[in-house]
């Protein structure tokens, strides 16, 4: 038997359903896709808030702000192409807060690591003691593994369903 | 709570079958051609075999997983990180209400012997419990030669990320795992990684889809990523998930790939609640107070995230922390 993989991406997907007699708000479904559809590029929109940890869509297209966090993020492209280019911080450019990721005011002046080019499916590390800036030449979707961060933008009552179709 | 210093016994073997009975406190244990039968001092329940077997060794192999796992809506156990409780209807109302539940703790050690052996003793060659229903045989049916490959396989816990030096290794043809018959449909290239001079192997990535096409298992997470206790766990998902997790905190489900339908119900009493249908690119919490049963009608790909902070199932169990994670405001 042949078997069709269904994916989803930023022109097509397909959103599934959800039937409770409970409050829609603990559940708080949404979907990548449609929230990268809305977001302003490199927004980094929280679908998912374990307490102080987060993973963030991102619609990429065009260049980001550079990033930093205090600790490892994980990157997994979605949908489309993606490039991070990092570089490296010296131990006190590394940020001290919390967590999360910081944007820097620009190119930090460190040494270049190099660059990662990532597709659907691809998973990257963005380490701890690297800043990082993402490429895209038409838009695609990133999820990003990171913490509650100063970029972290939450707006739950519009990505989230909270009535049943 | 009385932790009870119990190993597992064999009370006997079935002549006809070639099974033996076993003896966890006072939980026996018997299956017959069929079914699996739970006894203890006030009642006894009788679980499918395949369903049984399905789930007792993701409940080792998980090492009892995030709190209760229910093998169906009568007969399960709660992990409390060191010990376990094994109950029978504690968690159902009709069994509350006759008065016949029953719960005893053991170390999770001793669970994990006896469920092990159980498993050893149960499953005959041909059958592969963690593997999805078209691509093993029948547990059904007398005993069988005994199996020589290993029963159990644990989760992969990436300590950083899979596939970094020193890490778990991420799945290939050359270490026996080929793409599942069901994601054949998929091309699957590698992410292109640049390093400056000096550099060299300090960047890293993975195509992730390609690794979770390769499991071999169903229904048993892999951790692929770790920062702090911010743990991202893939896993293969095909029929249905052989048990109902009641988690002990809140945990977030993104479907990757295809489709998964969930059984929502009350944790506590298994009232239902609903349904959830999943579709790639879906986000949805489980709250810290309901259970739920996973269906996927074709192989699918699902990612799990979970926050492993010591101690957070008794922020959940005080009332703490609320049994939802988003505060809407």
């Amino acid at each position: 038997m042949a078997y069709k993989t269904r994916t989803g991406s930023l022109d097509a997907y397909e959103k599934g359903v959800i039937e409770l007699d409970d409050d829609l708000r603990k559940y708080a479904f949404s979907n990548v896709f449609e929230v990268a559809g809305k977001a302003a590029p490199y927004e980094r929109v929280a679908v998912v808030q374990n307490l102080e940890y987060v993973a963030e869509v991102v619609r990429a297209d065009g260049d980001s702000p550079w990033y930093a966090t205090p600790h490892d993020e994980f990157a997994i492209v979605m949908d489309g192409e993606v490039t991070f280019r990092f570089v490296q911080l010296q131990d006190d450019q590394v940020p001290g807060h919390e967590g999360g990721a910081v944007r820097l005011g620009a190119e930090p002046n460190g040494p270049r690591m190099g660059r990662v080019t990532a597709r659907k499916g691809h998973q990257v590390l963005l380490p701890k003691g690297a800043a990082y800036q993402l490429s895209s030449g038409s838009p695609s979707v990133v999820l990003i593994q990171t913490g509650d961060g100063p970029e972290t933008v939450k707006r739950w009552n519009d990505i989230c369903v909270l009535k049943e179709a | 709570m009385t932790v009870l210093d119990a190993t597992i016994e064999r009370l006997g073997t079935d002549d006809a079958t070639g099974y033996t009975t076993f003896q966890l406190g006072s939980f026996t244990f018997r299956r017959d051609e069929y079914f699996a039968h739970v006894s203890w001092p006030k009642g006894n329940h009788i679980i499918e075999v395949d369903r049984f077997l399905r789930a007792m060794v993701r409940d080792i192999g998980w090492g009892f997983f995030y709190g209760w796992i229910f093998f169906d809506d009568v007969f399960g156990t709660t992990n409390h990180y060191g010990t376990v409780d094994v109950f029978a209807g504690s968690y159902d109302r009709g069994c509350k209400e006759a008065g016949i539940d029953h719960l005893e703790t053991f170390t999770a050690d001793a669970v994990s012997e006896a469920f092990t052996t159980i498993s050893q003793d149960w499953i005959s060659e041909g059958y592969d419990p963690l593997n999805a229903p078209l691509e093993t045989g029948t547990p059904i049916g007398p005993k069988g030669a005994e199996r020589t490959d290993p029963l159990l396989r644990a989760f992969i816990a990436a300590d950083r990320m899979l596939g970094l030096p020193g890490d778990k290794p991420v799945r290939s043809d050359a270490s026996g795992f080929p793409v599942n018959r069901a994601f054949a449909d998929l091309d699957f290239d590698t992410p292109d990684i640049e390093c400056e001079p000096g550099f060299e192997g300090q960047l890293h990535a993975i195509n992730l889809f390609d690794h979770i096409a390769r499991s071999d298992v169903t229904w048993n997470p892999s951790i692929s990523a770790v920062s702090r206790a911010n743990i991202c766990c893939v896993t293969s998902e095909e029929h249905m998930l052989p048990v109902i997790h009641g988690n002990d905190r809140n945990e977030w489900f993104i479907q990757l790939s295809d489709e998964i339908h969930w059984n929502i119900a009350d944790k506590n009493t298994g009232a239902p609640r609903g349904r959830i249908e999943m579709k790639a690119g879906d986000v949805c919490a489980m709250p810290a107070d309901i259970r739920h049963q996973g269906f996927s009608p074709k192989r699918s790909m699902l990612m799990v995230m979970e926050n492993g902070t010591p101690g957070l199932e008794q922020r959940y169990a005080s009332g703490e922390l609320k049994p939802y994670p988003v505060d809407f405001g």
